[in-house]
């Protein structure tokens, strides 16, 4: 129980009483500490990468082994890990051969392969957004009706066509000329969307506070596995 | 609101306290420090230049030991084409001194200073000038934890027109560190404060039962279960893309601990995808005690946690792909997202899953609330172990978060009031005192 329990809440009470105070004290010290910290993390991290590599080894391993659907998938995995692990201690690492100036093997891989992976699977999102915006903006309660409508003026005021139409609309423009799409649209992202997004970001930030404040004390210990003793 | 029913004169007089502390702590500190900035500036004269009056050297307050303020008065012959020449030494009184900065006279006040009321007497009265010991600081060769060497340095400052200069008599200061950067005080005051308040109200749940609002998301977990155990599907839960040093990430993970023992009893599929490997870590512990509490360590699988990458996209392709081809019945995304919120959660959608989520990233908050069935939002997900597992010292703590709203909001109400007023009787002028200076407790330097 003392190490499973009583040493790490000790650990943690302390440098968790450690770092607050850290953020008030401007002595040399005080940075000092922080640098060890963000080191020591750096260290933990990378011996962490192992328990990850390890990880995934192991369960496309079992999944190739026990032929459970979708193996294939795996002997991918499998086969893109160990190729670019090769790649890369040949590369030593690097994009670019330091001698030569060339690019390695490994950066072309990563250049000409995961990059554009990379953005393929980005640029699906445009496609989610439009699916998304339907199923948001269905106006089926006065709530969504309302959104349906902040969204159509922000839409408009940040596309040129949107500006173009008011400009058809209103030749003069509303008010002698003084409102157009882009002032409405200023507008609803400053106020109603800002005040929103202040109203929850309190609420965050409170939370996020009072949740330290629980681990340090050692009130919340359900991230040390199980929950009361 | 997490609590809306009990405690209410308990709340209100714990406010009351609060918002009267910390109004008259910087009432008292905002008249001390702003009865100078009030006094008005005397107009420039074409007088014969006089050494500055009043020089004083001092080790830079709130800092790390590398920094001199030095202060002089006004002058009466300020005005254009009047410089200050501030010169040190490092070897003595005597020099020989270098030159280390030059200004106009009619700039550079102690009010030009960017700090609070409380840490900083902002007047127009006196010049102002800050000297960082550059070349010690560019080396950057001092090892950790070595106590700083403090040094002393010699200034003297010089008022020229062009034609004739005078200079003040040297004065010196020793540049030492500070324990304590008074700039953040309010912050102290607050973050003790609000300390104070959840630690009460947590020691106060002790005793008596607090009423939790429902909370619709969590309230849907085990429909969400019960689903996926009825439909023999798997579960997803994702625990964000942070690392275990964010707050959301430990917050994703208490609640895989409350999810997993339900698991556990429902003897339903888990499957937690990881973009980080100490989470990884953290949250196979956690799932395996979790089974272990509900009596169920025989059902616990090693693979229920694993590792697929820490590059955004391909983690977010590999989820895409499993939960097409395993076609969960019920999908958790709790934790901070980026981009890949979306496409995570419209696959989920995709495949017919309930979807549950619980986010502090309030840009991607509106992705969630869109596709999912529930949405955790903000602090929600910091309330949802609490919620979950019904413990009373956990409950306590939102009550605590309660009171913090409750001051925020008067806090807010008040300034609003307060500038109000100052626009509309132009107290402004009449107090020498602008109204951004009333903001300064709340915020952040």
């Amino acid at each position: 129980m003392f190490f499973k329990r009583t040493l790490p809440l000790t650990i943690c009470f302390v440098m968790g009483v450690l770092f607050a105070a850290q953020y008030f004290v401007p002595h040399p010290w005080s940075e000092d500490l922080l640098t060890l910290s963000q080191e020591w993390t750096i260290v933990v991290g990378a011996f962490a990468a192992f328990l990850g590599y390890y990880s995934i080894v192991r369960v496309h391993a079992i999944k190739v082994k026990r032929h459970i659907p979708g193996w294939g998938f795996s002997v991918v995995a499998l086969a893109s890990f160990a190729v670019m692990f090769v790649l890369g201690c040949l590369a030593q690492g690097a994009s670019i051969d330091p001698a030569s100036g060339k690019q390695t093997v490994f950066g072309w891989v990563y250049s000409n392969m995961m990059v554009p992976l990379q953005g393929t699977m980005f640029s699906i999102l445009a496609f989610f957004i439009a699916s998304a915006a339907f199923r948001a903006f269905r106006a089926r309660t006065f709530e969504a009706a309302l959104l349906l409508l902040a969204a159509v003026v922000v839409m408009f005021g940040r596309v040129p066509l949107g500006e173009y139409i008011w400009k058809c609309i209103f030749p003069g423009g509303p008010g002698g000329g003084g409102i157009n799409m882009a002032n409405i649209t200023d507008w609803v992202m400053s106020f109603p969307n800002m005040a929103g997004q202040r109203g929850i970001a309190f609420g965050i930030v409170l939370g996020g506070l009072a949740m330290s404040l629980r681990i340090i004390f050692g009130i919340e210990k359900t991230y040390l596995g199980g929950g009361k003793e | 609101m997490h609590n809306s029913r009990t405690g209410g004169c308990g709340a209100a007089i714990s406010t009351c306290v609060i918002v009267v502390l910390c109004a008259a702590v910087f009432m008292a500190a905002f008249l001390a420090g702003t009865m100078s900035y009030a006094q008005t500036a005397q107009p420039p004269s074409a007088a014969a230049l006089t050494p500055p009056a009043e020089f004083a050297v001092e080790d830079a307050p709130s800092d790390s030991g590398r920094c001199f303020f030095l202060t002089w008065k006004k002058m009466p012959y300020d005005g254009p084409g009047v410089e200050y020449v501030v010169y040190m030494s490092s070897q003595g009184g005597n020099g020989p001194f270098e030159e280390c900065d030059r200004f106009e006279s009619t700039s550079r006040f102690k009010a030009d200073v960017p700090w609070p009321f409380w840490a900083w007497n902002k007047t127009k009265e006196y010049h102002w000038t800050e000297v960082e010991l550059q070349e010690a600081a560019a080396t950057g060769k001092r090892e950790k934890f070595r106590t700083p060497k403090t040094e002393q340095r010699w200034f003297k400052v010089a008022a020229t027109d062009g034609t004739q200069t005078v200079e003040t008599s040297v004065a010196s200061a020793v540049a030492g560190p500070n324990w304590l950067n008074q700039v953040k005080l309010n912050n102290l005051l607050f973050m003790a404060l609000f300390a104070s308040v959840v630690l009460f109200f947590i020691a106060k749940a002790k005793k008596k039962d607090l009423f939790l609002r429902k909370i619709p998301g969590l309230s849907a977990v085990d429909e969400a279960l019960g689903r996926a155990t009825e439909m023999g599907k798997p579960i997803f839960f994702l625990t964000g893309r942070l690392g275990v040093s964010s707050i959301s990430t430990i917050a994703a993970t208490t609640i895989l601990g409350e999810v997993a023992k339900k698991v556990a009893k429902y003897d339903t599929q888990l499957r937690v995808p990881h973009c980080d490997p100490i989470v990884l870590g953290l949250c196979q512990e956690v799932t395996k005690q979790a089974y272990l509490t509900a009596g169920r360590p025989d059902a616990y699988k090693e693979d229920s946690n694993y590792f697929i990458t820490s590059d955004q996209f391909a983690y977010t392709a590999a989820v895409d792909g499993q939960m097409l081809r395993e076609r969960p019945a019920a999908c958790f995304y709790m934790g901070y997202y980026y981009a890949e919120a979306l496409l995570l959660a419209e696959a989920g959608a995709g495949v017919g899953a309930i979807q549950i989520a619980g986010s502090d990233a309030d840009t991607q908050l509106p992705f969630f609330v869109t596709v999912c069935d529930y949405t955790l939002i903000g602090e929600e997900l910091y309330a949802a172990s609490a919620y979950l597992s019904r413990e009373p010292v956990l409950l306590g703590s939102l009550r605590g978060q309660d009171i913090g709203k409750i001051v925020i909001m008067i806090v807010l109400l008040l300034g609003v009031l307060l500038g109000t007023i100052w626009v509309l009787f132009d107290l402004q002028r009449t107090t020498g005192i602008p109204y951004t200076r009333l903001l300064e407790p709340f915020r952040a330097f």
